[in-house]
């Protein structure tokens, strides 16, 4: 085991296997994510990327190997692995803002509910959050008064108001219509290039892997079958498999 | 120029095309000779039935009258009302003992007060008005049963008529409600034990007629519980019929469950919420409103099946009225009972469906605003 990198990396997935009944989801996934490092996760579809996302606030349960996120491995215990999503900030495709809210109740309920903050203080940090994904403007309207784009920056805001230190997203731009693709992108890339967030990424957008991205992983059929900096990733791709996926995404 | 043409189009179109309710009307009622024979041998049966229900009814109908000879005597062959409202106060009150139908009336006049802010969502004062409602089912029972703070026992073998509709409508639709989710919670629980003892009860009590739990509730329990054990006849009544309408109830409530999309459930626990906090701030909320129209049809059910109660021997209104028709005074005066009772519960069961349906309408409109 690598004991230097062990210090400052804050998520670690060692030998991971993961099986839906049969089918082997996840083969043997090893990934060391440093602190404040990002990352931009891509592949084909089915290739077992939102699966590996998830195993690591535990919206899925992995069957073999660690996953040890900020010192913390994973287990059945529901107190630690409440103690790591209050950590980890998710950003899921289809938003999945819930719609009896407003968009301020959104964002405060977690930070008082989980956090204990008090609700003034939860309402002033939310609001502070929302205009920082340029939205302000909405926090008494429902989720479904607004424009996709709109609500994804919310959802981005509700995870923020955690105060988590590692973001996870899954194709947060893959339901937008291509209009809203880039309000969103935008605050992404601001989030990314102001703090010292660690963040995992799954998206197709190869602009905001070059971007951001200290490392983008390619993965198919369950394995990571390739990484590397996005320079070297793009401009000189190592496996076939890796060569004819950037050539179809990049036809479009 | 322009006008003629205009004139003679309307001209040349057939009547049926220029006024839509006479196209209509043509071309559902008349289109076939044998459809014109239907449609009038049709009219002519409602207007036969219909003048002389309203002919002995309301035509030659007597509103008052003390017995059904003095009915017969201002008219021979109208219906005689005197049985309703002659008998008024005891299709309401039952058995229950005269110098205490107050303690009805105040329980009666406290509901309304419970039911306010459950219906009303913009009431002043809401919260508490909410601990009121909750409060309200052990007042209206020490209202009703007395036996504690100097209020007179009353026996609840007394408790008949619409009151004891209400007694069991009320408590079955309260109580159903919270057992009906913690059924469902426990049939979707990941705990097998508490699974395989939601299924079973759930399974058993929808596999079971109502009737047969009521003789269980009036027979059955006497002997598993120790001799000399006096269990209130009411009571045992009130959690059969509670039983029956919660295992409904839970299998509406699992339904609106897995109508939520699984979204809401990953959101929620990716945000670290607890499962009862989620429980109690995303999926109920959403859950009771996609349910609406199967919770209000399950209440309407129950309230309806409150009239088998008749069977063990508890008088509820159908009860009252046949035993009102073994009285000589009142004897052959049985549709005019039946009409009444009907009506009564056509009156509570349509006002319960037209708010659901006022209910579905508003989230309609709330959630068309939403997306606007
Ligand atoms: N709950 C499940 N049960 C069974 N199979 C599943 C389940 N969830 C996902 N899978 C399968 O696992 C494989 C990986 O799914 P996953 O969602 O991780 O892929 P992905 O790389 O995110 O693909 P996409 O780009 O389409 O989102 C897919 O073949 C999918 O059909
Ligand atoms: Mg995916």
């Amino acid at each position: 085991m690598n004991t230097e990198m062990q210090g400052d990396s804050i998520i670690r997935l060692v030998n991971v296997n993961k099986w839906y009944g049969k089918f082997h989801v996840l083969r043997n996934i090893n990934l060391d994510v440093k602190r404040s490092e990002r990352i931009v996760i891509c592949g084909p579809s089915g290739s077992g990327k939102s699966t590996m996302i998830r195993c690591i606030n535990r919206l899925e349960e992995h069957q073999q190997g660690d996953i040890i996120v900020d010192g913390t491995t994973l287990t059945d215990d529901v107190k630690k692995i409440g103690e790591i999503r209050r950590e980890v900030g998710m950003v899921f495709q289809q938003f999945n803002l819930f719609p009896h809210l407003t968009v301020l109740e959104n964002c405060t309920l977690a930070p008082i509910w989980v956090r204990k903050t008090p609700l003034k203080e939860a309402e002033e940090a939310a609001m502070k959050y929302l205009e920082r994904v340029k939205i302000p403007e909405q926090a008494n309207k429902y989720p479904g008064q607004l424009s996709g784009g709109q609500q994804q920056r919310v959802a981005i805001a509700r995870s923020l108001c955690m105060n988590p230190r590692i973001m996870l997203f899954d194709e947060p731009t893959s339901a937008l219509d291509p209009e809203m693709i880039s309000e969103v992108l935008d605050v992404m890339v601001e989030l990314a290039e102001s703090g010292d967030m660690t963040i995992l990424c799954v998206t197709h957008e190869m602009g905001f892997a070059r971007k951001v991205a200290h490392r983008v992983i390619f993965m198919d059929a369950g394995e990571i079958v390739e990484e590397n900096n996005p320079e070297d990733f793009f401009n000189n791709p190592q496996a076939d498999r890796t060569k004819l996926f950037l050539k179809q995404i990049l036809q479009h | 120029m322009a006008d003629t043409t205009a004139h003679k189009d309307e001209e040349q179109a057939p009547i049926t095309e220029r006024i839509p309710a006479v196209g209509w009307v043509w071309k559902n009622l008349f289109s076939t000779p044998l459809n014109t024979v239907l449609t009038l041998f049709s009219l002519w049966l409602i207007w036969k039935v219909g003048f002389s229900f309203v002919d002995w009814a309301f035509l030659k109908g007597v509103l008052f009258a003390d017995s059904r000879v003095a009915c017969r005597e201002i008219s021979p062959h109208g219906a005689c009302w005197g049985i309703i409202s002659e008998r008024f106060d005891i299709f309401v009150y039952g058995r229950y003992p005269h110098e205490h139908r107050w303690r009805v009336n105040l329980s009666f006049i406290l509901l309304i007060v419970a039911l306010a802010p459950v219906l009303w969502e913009t009431m002043p004062f809401r919260k508490r008005g909410l601990l009121f409602t909750v409060a309200y089912p052990f007042i209206a029972g020490w209202l009703l049963a007395g036996g504690l703070f100097g209020l007179d026992p009353v026996n609840t073998r007394n408790f008949s008529g619409f009151m004891l509709t209400l007694v069991i409508g009320v408590t079955g639709i309260s109580l159903s409600l919270p057992i009906g989710v913690a059924l469902a919670l426990a049939r979707r629980s990941s705990m097998p034990v508490l699974r395989i003892i939601a299924v079973v009860f759930i399974e058993f009590i929808r596999g079971v007629p109502l009737i047969t739990l009521l003789f269980i509730a009036s027979v059955l329990l006497a002997y598993f519980l120790p001799p000399g054990t006096d269990f209130d006849l009411i009571i045992r009544v009130l959690i059969m019929v509670t039983l029956f309408a919660s295992a409904y109830m839970a299998e509406v409530i699992r339904g609106g469950f897995q109508a939520l999309p699984r979204g809401q459930y990953e959101a929620a626990e990716a945000l670290g919420l607890s499962y009862w906090k989620s429980l109690q701030k995303i999926y109920l909320p959403q859950v009771l409103r996609i349910s609406i129209p199967g919770i209000v049809n399950s209440f309407i059910g129950l309230y309806k099946d409150t009239t088998l109660v008749i069977i063990i021997g508890l008088l509820d209104p159908l009860g009252i009225g046949r035993s009102l028709l073994s009285d000589a005074k009142w004897a052959g005066l049985a549709a005019e009972m039946y009409l009444f009772v009907a009506l009564f519960y056509f009156i509570s069961c349509f006002a319960m469906s037209r708010y659901s349906l006022y209910l579905e309408r508003k989230l309609e409109r709330e959630q068309a605003a939403e997306q606007n």
